[in-house]
């Protein structure tokens, strides 16, 4: 039987209090108003009073309104039915679809036992130089993509979904505006990949509580996919909107804040999420790509930072380029030495002397006068930026490579390079 | 005796309060008992009736009024010979085991023996009756790999004993009674090769604390060299992520001249781990001729685990640490990272509604960091034998500030500090100790002055290359200009190591004493004479590339000796090259 409350003894925030027994931490409450109804969760047990948030916010929200307890913790529909569909943030149907009653998983479930994974070794290819040469995606690892608002991550990240070697794609929108999700449902429409994709879409103006869901729906998705065989490609945009929501809702429970108003538990939250991307041994995979936004291209914003220490590497993506400097991927060593032989020697290399061009470069915005060195490293810099940099460039790895020998040549003498000889001898353009 | 019991009153996070009739230990383990599941958790507060207890599991589905189950045991773990070799979670579960049992995802409330309790170890008495002993006393030994494991007298007796019986060289399982000991009033104690100490209070059952000397080799050029840690000391290595600190502790695991590695996973990624637990079993120490996995114990809590088990676990680390040194072993201890550990602290005194220090974290934080660090030390044991504990801890400041609460408090409690430029990082120069900020109060192997002359060089090299900045190359003499170079050569081919390539990832003693008197004496210190600066700049680009390929020669052998020609070729080519001495 479900207990039902009539009386909610306070409404502060999002968070409202009945006074009830037998009410299970995190479980699920319907709150039915003149509006319709709404989701809640038990966020707080004291005695014999439950606090609850409200998924679609407290507004409207009468004392007299019925609460009823539903006897579970958040659950999600899944099916293969899934794949071309679109839901929001507390799963219900944003494409006018059925909505899922069937097959309930429940969401944020156990954590993978660190001894049944296994070391990742497929490289995901992207056509993207600066991602596939010099920062090469893994399956099953985690990488955010750090950038300011304006930056073209909404682009990088459907030119990802719609190139990467994987099964199936599910985009977590967390906070974005309308438009964002309308140009992301019509370039995977354009592009072929909407059959392929899952969207949980929360937008801007969607009760924030909601898209506090939207990780942990996707990642419960991802996992049943992946445990039947699925490489999956999970996308967020994006965790900074994620972050925010939990230090609102943190705030309003009167936390003591740890770091400019973010939880102390900010590192943990993020990291329950992140640590999802998983290589099942004889399964599938889950691979998470997700954008952060820097507030004041600050890397050390708390959002970031605690960001960085959970993923395998980032993307950094700074004028309209994903910049070779700050950018890394922890996992490229477990896939590049099995691409090209001269794989990692380029990767190094040439980001050694792109390190000195920026010196240079520097030099010369402030006068000096440039040394032969130098003048070779300009025009280095310059190559290297246009045939590498440039997120135009769409090609494979391989051909990459090529290039990247070629620009070295066209500039510098071998020894000039600092590459091991026999590696000069065999690629060095002759 | 009945069982102590308790009911929920409320829940919030990982917490919960609970109301008991009887008396309470502070830190005691209890369970909550949610259906057939048993939670455990541990006592953190207790306030009249009511103790606040932190769960080590996720809370989801705890009801108010749910029964809790005290243990009237502090948290502890099991010591005894099969803890090598194993990767257990912060609370000393094994996961392999759990695996087995319960596939791709960790469980709610399962415990499970952290010693394969039916595993039969050959015993070897080097006790008889009558022989007086006492906490930490040796009863015999068993064979534990490439280790003679011994079994000792547990620590927490507190007197002395006589061996009333011994058992004789043969086969038993961990719990079989090994010895009878009798104490001074005739009380009688059984004593098997396992027992219980708990993680949060130092095992001390030996003769004295020793001043750490003897250089431990982590075969980490830049460290031994440069910033040394020694045997039974403690080096921490803060740095921002993507600086190479799991890279380096991973370096250090496998390659360091110790019997015993623990590894702790605190609240980092997952994958790290894996690789570790994947690869090290498949990986031949050159030392022992054995697998790494066999000198390794791993403890891994990471961070999408339960955060109260995240704090535990350096504890469980540190107590493995210290029961393996009471044989007179060297050990090692990796914490990666510390950091997470004081979050873990942070999220708890949080919840405890504590008033909270700068960056919200507790006020105790410092003297927890000291307690933990103190941990490590050399000590001579009651038979006269030495074993050390050396404490490597990673710190990850937000933002990759260094003033930053941990930081500043790991810095006040260990001797030497590694700390990892994003600078360095982002210009691919590994390990990224930098070499301006680090220090060691420990002593190299190497010389001192020949030490302190690189260093001089690497400092005058910095300070020339910021002048450049400012009066560019044409402003700067071409002896100035000699001297960066040299700094920058000394830092490509002595500082840089390939942690990836098989050779130049590590390097014993023996080739970094030779291999930096070379650099020092012909190279440091000579006067080079060079027309210009393109040509100085020249001959110390062809001289980088040479030493480079050097590195990746293994140690004598002919392509070593033939590349070490090429080089001698290229110094005596200089021709006006003089000593500087």
């Amino acid at each position: 039987m479900r207990k039902v409350c009539t009386r909610i003894l306070s409404i502060v925030g999002n968070v409202l209090t009945v006074r009830a027994e037998e009410v299970a931490y995190e479980e699920l409450a319907q709150v039915s108003t003149s509006m319709g109804t709404s989701l809640a969760q038990v966020i707080r047990l004291d005695k014999d009073i439950v606090y609850l948030q409200a998924f679609q916010g407290a507004r409207g929200i009468s004392t007299g309104d019925e609460v009823t307890f539903l006897g579970h913790p958040m659950r999600v529909g899944f099916s293969s039915d899934l794949l071309g569909r679109i839901f929001n943030g507390s799963g219900i149907p944003r494409d006018g679809g059925p909505p899922l009653t069937e097959n309930l998983i429940e969401i944020a479930g156990p954590a993978v036992n660190p001894a049944k994974r296994i070391i990742p070794s497929h490289m995901i290819r992207t056509n993207i130089p600066m991602i596939d040469v010099f920062n090469s995606l893994v399956e099953s690892q985690k990488l955010p993509i750090f950038s300011v608002s304006g930056e073209p991550y909404d682009e990088l990240l459907v030119r990802i979904a719609l190139q990467a070697e994987v099964d199936m794609i599910i985009l977590g929108g967390i906070g974005i505006k309308y438009d964002q999700y309308m140009y992301f449902r019509d370039a995977l429409e354009e592009g072929g990949s909407l059959s392929r994709s899952i969207f949980f879409i929360h937008t801007a103006s969607d009760p924030i509580v909601e898209g506090l869901m939207v990780p942990d729906m996707c990642l419960a998705v991802a996992e049943k996919f992946a445990l039947g065989g699925k490489r999956v490609l999970v996308l967020f945009n994006n965790m900074t909107n994620f972050s925010d929501a939990l230090k609102e809702i943190a705030i309003t429970m009167e936390q003591v804040p740890s770091n400019r108003g973010y939880p102390g538990d900010l590192y943990s939250q993020l990291a329950a999420r992140y640590e999802k991307a998983v290589d099942f041994e004889g399964a599938g995979s889950i691979t998470i790509l997700a954008v952060t936004t820097m507030p004041g291209d600050d890397i050390t914003h708390p959002v970031p930072d605690n960001t960085g220490y959970i993923t395998e590497g980032q993307f950094y993506l700074r004028n309209g380029r994903i910049e070779p400097f700050g950018s890394l991927s922890r996992l490229k060593q477990l896939v590049n030495k099995k691409t090209r032989e001269d794989h990692r020697s380029i990767m190094d290399g040439m980001l050694q002397l792109y390190a000195q061009y920026r010196e240079a470069e520097e030099k010369r915005t402030m006068g000096f006068r440039m040394s032969e060195w130098d003048k070779k490293l300009l025009k280095y810099g310059k190559l290297f930026e246009d045939n590498m940099m440039d997120l135009k460039v769409n090609i494979p790895l391989e051909e990459a490579l090529d290039n990247g020998w070629r620009i070295m040549a066209d500039c510098f003498s071998p020894e000039e390079s600092n590459f091991r000889t026999e590696l000069i001898e065999k690629f060095w353009p002759r | 005796m009945g069982k102590n019991l308790g009911k929920i009153i409320s829940i919030t996070g990982n917490m919960i309060a609970v109301v008991v009739e009887k008396h309470i230990i502070q830190n005691e383990v209890a369970y909550v008992l949610m259906g057939d599941k048993r939670l455990k958790s541990e006592v953190i507060k207790i306030q009249g009736n009511i103790a606040y207890l932190q769960v080590f599991e996720y809370t989801k589905g705890i009801k108010v009024n749910d029964t809790v189950e005290f243990s009237g045991k502090m948290l502890s773990v099991q010591l005894g010979p099969g803890l090598l070799a194993q990767i257990y979670d912060g609370l000393q579960n094994p996961l392999p085991k759990l695996a087995q049992e319960f596939g791709f995802f960790l469980p709610v409330g399962a415990e499970r023996d952290a010693i394969a309790l039916k595993k039969k170890w050959k015993f070897k008495p080097s006790v008889k009756k009558g022989d007086r002993v006492s906490a930490g006393s040796v009863l015999g030994h068993v064979p534990e790999g490439i280790f003679k494991h011994k079994i000792m007298v547990p620590f927490y007796l507190k007197d002395e004993y006589v061996i009333k019986d011994i058992a004789g060289e043969h086969d038993y399982t961990v719990d079989h009674t090994i010895a009878r000991l009798k104490g001074k009033k005739g009380d009688i104690i059984d004593v098997s090769m396992v027992f219980e100490w708990p993680v949060k209070i130092p095992i001390e059952a030996y003769k004295e604390k020793l001043p750490p000397k003897e250089t431990l080799i982590t075969r980490v050029r830049v460290i031994d060299t440069f910033f040394p840690v020694a045997k039974g000391g403690t080096y921490c290595i803060p740095g921002p992520f993507g600086a190479g600190k799991t890279v380096l502790q991973q370096l250090t695991s496998r390659y360091a001249e110790v019997d015993i590695v623990i590894i702790t996973a605190c609240g980092e990624r997952a994958g790290e781990v894996v690789e570790t637990l994947r690869e090290f079993p498949h990986i031949v120490d050159p030392r022992t001729g054995k697998s790494l996995m066999q000198r390794t114990v791993i403890i891994c809590n990471t961070s999408s685990m339960p955060v109260a088990a995240r704090e535990s676990s350096v504890y469980t680390g540190a107590t493995i640490a210290e029961y393996y040194r009471q044989m007179g072993l060297d050990v090692l201890l990796l914490a990666d990272s510390t950091s997470r550990w004081a979050q873990a602290m942070r999220e708890i005194s949080g919840r405890l509604e504590e008033i909270p220090g700068e960056e919200a974290y507790p006020a105790y934080l410092e003297s927890r960091i000291a307690q933990f660090y103190e941990r490590a030390g050399a000590v001579r044991l009651h038979d006269g034998e030495i074993g050390t504990l050396t404490i490597g801890g990673t710190v990850s400041p937000a933002g990759g500030n260094f003033e930053e609460p941990v930081t500043q408090s790991t810095l006040k409690v260990v001797s030497a500090f590694h700390g990892l430029s994003r600078d360095r990082a982002n210009a691919r120069k590994f390990p990224s100790i930098d070499p301006h900020e680090s220090w060691s109060k420990y002593k190299s192997f190497i010389k001192d002055d020949s030490v302190n002359f690189a260093k001089s060089i690497l400092s005058k090299g910095n300070g020339i290359r910021q002048m450049m900045k400012v009066v560019g190359e044409e402003g700067t003499s071409t002896e100035d200009f000699v001297i960066y170079l040299k700094s920058e050569f000394l830092d490509a081919v002595y500082f840089q190591q390939n942690g990836f390539d098989p050779v130049d990832a590590s390097t014993d003693a023996k080739r970094q004493e030779y291999v930096f008197s070379k650099i020092v004496k012909n190279i440091l210190q000579k006067e080079f004479s060079f027309s210009d600066k393109e040509n100085a700049r020249h001959f110390f680009y062809n001289l980088r590339q040479f030493f480079i390929d050097w590195n990746y020669k293994r140690w004598n052998t002919k392509e070593f000796s033939k590349q070490e020609d090429k080089i001698n070729k290229l110094l005596a080519g200089n021709s006006h090259a003089k000593s500087m001495h």
